[in-house]
């Protein structure tokens, strides 16, 4: 185990104790061992000074597709690893709709492995929810389980078919996972590239209609209703589903919903131009749409923030909007786009932040982690709340460029990731020591 | 585009109307009017712009805007290419980029596109130093029959300002009513449109026209009846039950023109379907100016031309004597 590390001087924000203050932190054999006031310090411990810098849970990222295997040309788990712990995430889901799919238990066994040796955030991989994506049979989600899987979804498809909904609802029950659900009804969005709407009208797309994902939010929130299933509504876009969720969960629905920067940073203008790095799935939404979600998330209707990072190579992105794939980077943008629009702008606390990014998707999904506590897994992110800086794609880690947010000024900057105790992000970019004799 | 609005200066491409001040369009209409002369003359042909090469490349097919397209080019006195998408590197899987590129490469200076997704020819333009002109992108636009159309009005009712147009059929899908709706607006028109709810797309009363629900009302209300193609094909996808409900409901007979305005046009971009959005005694009646249209179009893609290439709209009358 490396040294033990004792973060000196930092504020300490932890939702999952109602914590924000000043406080030390020491971190021992990969385990959070002492918060706050630290007075039996090993004498071989890393002092680091982290006056005027946040010290949080580290954050978890539900979402993200890492394209391995079939598409390493946009981004391979490693990488994909590397940009999530350089974004401050300790842990993200790794989404099945990879080529071939992640639909059995040797695939979800080489996700965990790969994950394990990118020395960046901890993968978890995410089963298919049915063979091959084709939302027509069941996968064996209790061997996926056996093998890491921890959750199912048909992600990049909706699961379709009403009936397999119910069915996963129920099923996963014994293993207690959720079903997560890309909710859209195929047939109303088909052949829809934005946000159905004025714009849309004016730039000649053909557009999605929020009716596409609240169809499907409502009718899956039936169905959670009906068996007690846990529904993990993915990337809600709609004042609509907002709403079905926020009534379902108060007649006692089990379910949780996620949210992304872009979705709360960004409208349907940003597509003017026919800009292709503003087209993903759902669509940027309009105005009246992102205040929805941007309260939904204050109030706590929506648990957690999540990137959807969906890497493409920009010979993709390059060309006719009609024909460009959907989707766009976030992991590395993700703190400084919820600090600048969602702190800065007083939507929510800082502390509200950390618990949408960190505690909110640990706790509505069972996990280790998003926590402080002495005894944790030592998963905490270092930041600077007040640093500006300038997007720049050709800095990413990811090896993918598709962002909407290129030279946007940015508030809010990663400083050190530490994933199980040890450093595996540090900015600015001296390597920490431990690398260095693990390199040679 | 850089467009400053206080002369003609269009910048170097033609991609939509929506990116032109009134100033603008009404200026191309003016500098169309001497190029209408040169069409009705025994040798239709001017040196203007000769010794230059325009490419006219249709991913799309279309008959009439690139017969209109190459005679006005052919009349200035350029070199011209067709390319079409049958047969070309397009099918083989090349990038619209590196099409672009090819082009250029062979040194041409004016591209004239048309293409079937939104945004292509703005998409081209950004990425290649030769002219673009837009010849129809997707849904989006066609800017220069929008500008025929707009020739054709004005040269019936003396100007545009103040006039009832009514768009009538399938605005969902079309760029021309795009281009249209843009164009009549800046122009002072007030702007209607109508034709079945499935076909209307949302939000367009933001764009600064109005709804009219019933054909009938429309007819009333207007000046100018524009009357769109009706896709075969969107009767397939579901938008209209059939054709001849279509036509019942919806098709401009001269029957439902008796409640128009004495002085009342009809207008169609071509080409017809008699019979489902338009009578066959409507298309060719007194009120029908859909032939002037196609008049029309020759002098105003020359006046484009002319005006990209970087010709003087106050010369254009001595360029029509070829002595520019």
């Amino acid at each position: 185990m490396s040294r033990p590390l004792l973060l000196v001087g930092g504020r300490t924000i932890d939702p999952s104790q109602f914590l924000d203050g000043p406080g030390d932190l020491l971190v021992r054999d990969g385990r959070i061992e002492a918060l706050g006031q630290v007075t039996a310090v090993p004498e071989d411990a890393e002092r680091v000074d982290v006056d005027g810098l946040v010290v949080a849970p580290g954050f978890i990222d539900l979402h993200v597709h890492l394209r391995e295997p079939g598409d390493e040309h946009k981004e391979t788990i490693r990488s994909g690893a590397l940009a999530a712990v350089a974004g401050g995430f300790t842990t993200v889901w790794a989404m099945p709709n990879t080529d071939p799919p992640i639909d059995d238990p040797a695939a979800v066994g080489f996700v965990r492995a790969a994950g394990a040796r990118a020395g960046g955030a901890r993968v978890s991989p995410v089963g298919a929810a049915s063979l091959a994506l084709k939302g027509e049979q069941m996968t064996e989600v209790g061997e996926l389980v056996a093998a890491g899987a921890v959750a199912v979804t048909d992600d990049g498809h909706p699961i379709w078919d009403g009936s397999l909904m119910r069915r996963l609802l129920e099923y996963t029950q014994t293993f207690g996972i959720p079903v997560v659900q890309h909710a859209e009804d195929p047939v109303l969005s088909a052949g829809g590239v934005m946000n159905e709407g004025t714009v849309a009208t004016a730039l000649g797309l053909r557009g999605i209609p929020n009716a596409s994902e609240a169809a499907i939010v409502a009718r899956d929130l039936y169905l959670a209703e009906l068996t007690g299933g846990h529904l993990h509504v993915q990337h809600v876009s709609t004042r609509e589903a907002v709403d079905l969720i926020e009534s379902a969960r108060s007649r006692g629905a089990h379910v949780t919903a996620e949210v992304t920067p872009h979705h709360l940073a960004l409208t349907e203008e940003a597509v003017r131009g026919y800009r292709t790095e503003a087209k993903m799935n759902p669509p940027l939404r309009t105005e009246a749409d992102r205040d929805a979600l941007r309260s939904g998330l204050a109030e706590g209707v929506i648990d957690a923030i999540a990137t959807d990072h969906a890497p493409h190579h920009y010979q993709g992105k390059e060309r006719e909007f009609d024909d460009a794939p959907f989707g766009v980077v976030g992991l590395e943008t993700a703190l400084g786009v919820c600090m600048s629009e969602l702190v800065q702008t007083g939507i929510l606390s800082l502390s509200d932040m950390v618990d949408r990014l960190s505690c909110g998707p640990a706790r509505i999904m069972g996990l280790e982690g998003g926590t402080l506590r002495p005894g944790s897994p030592a998963d905490i992110v270092v930041f600077d709340p007040e640093e500006r800086w300038t997007v720049d794609p050709a800095q990413f880690r990811s090896k993918s460029r598709n962002t909407p947010f290129a030279g946007r000024e940015l508030r809010g900057r990663v400083r050190r990731t530490i994933v199980g105790g040890e450093t595996r992000f540090l900015e600015p970019q001296e390597q920490p020591a431990r690398s260095l004799t693990r390199a040679g | 585009m850089s467009a400053k609005t206080a002369d003609l200066e269009l910048g170097k491409d033609l991609i939509g109307l929506e990116d032109l001040s009134r100033e603008q369009v009404l200026g191309i209409l003016d500098t169309a009017e001497p190029f209408k002369e040169i069409s009705e003359r025994q040798i239709k042909k001017v040196p203007v712009l000769r010794g230059q090469t325009i490419v006219n490349l249709f991913f799309e097919p279309s008959t009439r805007t690139r017969i209109s397209f190459e005679f006005a080019e052919k009349r200035l006195g350029a070199d011209t290419v067709n390319i079409s998408s049958s047969g070309s590197s397009v099918q083989k899987g090349e990038t619209l980029v590196d099409t672009a590129r090819n082009l250029e490469a062979m040194r041409i200076n004016m591209v004239v596109v048309r293409h079937g997704s939104a945004g292509a020819a703005g998409f081209l333009a950004d990425r290649i130093p030769s002219n673009v002109i837009n010849a129809g992108d997707g849904q989006h636009e066609h800017p220069t029959q929008g500008l025929l159309d707009l020739l054709t009005i004005r040269d019936r009712f003396g100007s545009i300002d103040g006039r009832r147009v009514c768009i009538v059929g399938d605005i969902l899908h079309s760029r021309v009513a795009r281009s249209n709706i843009w164009g009549l607006l800046k122009c002072g028109a007030e702007v209607a449109v109508c034709g079945p709810k499935t076909l209307i797309p949302k939000g367009i009363e933001e764009l600064g026209v109005h709804v009219i629900p019933r054909v009938e009302e429309a007819i009333e209300w207007c000046d100018v009846l524009y009357v769109l193609r009706l896709q075969l094909e969107r009767m397939d996808a579901g938008y209209v039950p059939s054709l001849r409900e279509y036509n019942r409901v919806f098709g401009v007979s001269s029957e439902r023109l008796a409640h128009a305005s004495d002085e009342m046009v009809v207008l169609h971009p071509g080409p017809m379907n008699r019979g489902v959005e338009i009578d066959s005694d409507v298309a060719d009646g007194p009120r029908s100016v859909i032939l002037p249209q196609v008049t029309n179009g020759v002098a105003v893609r020359m006046a484009v031309l002319y005006l990209l290439s970087g010709g003087n709209p106050e010369r254009a009358e001595a360029a029509k004597r070829g002595d520019a």
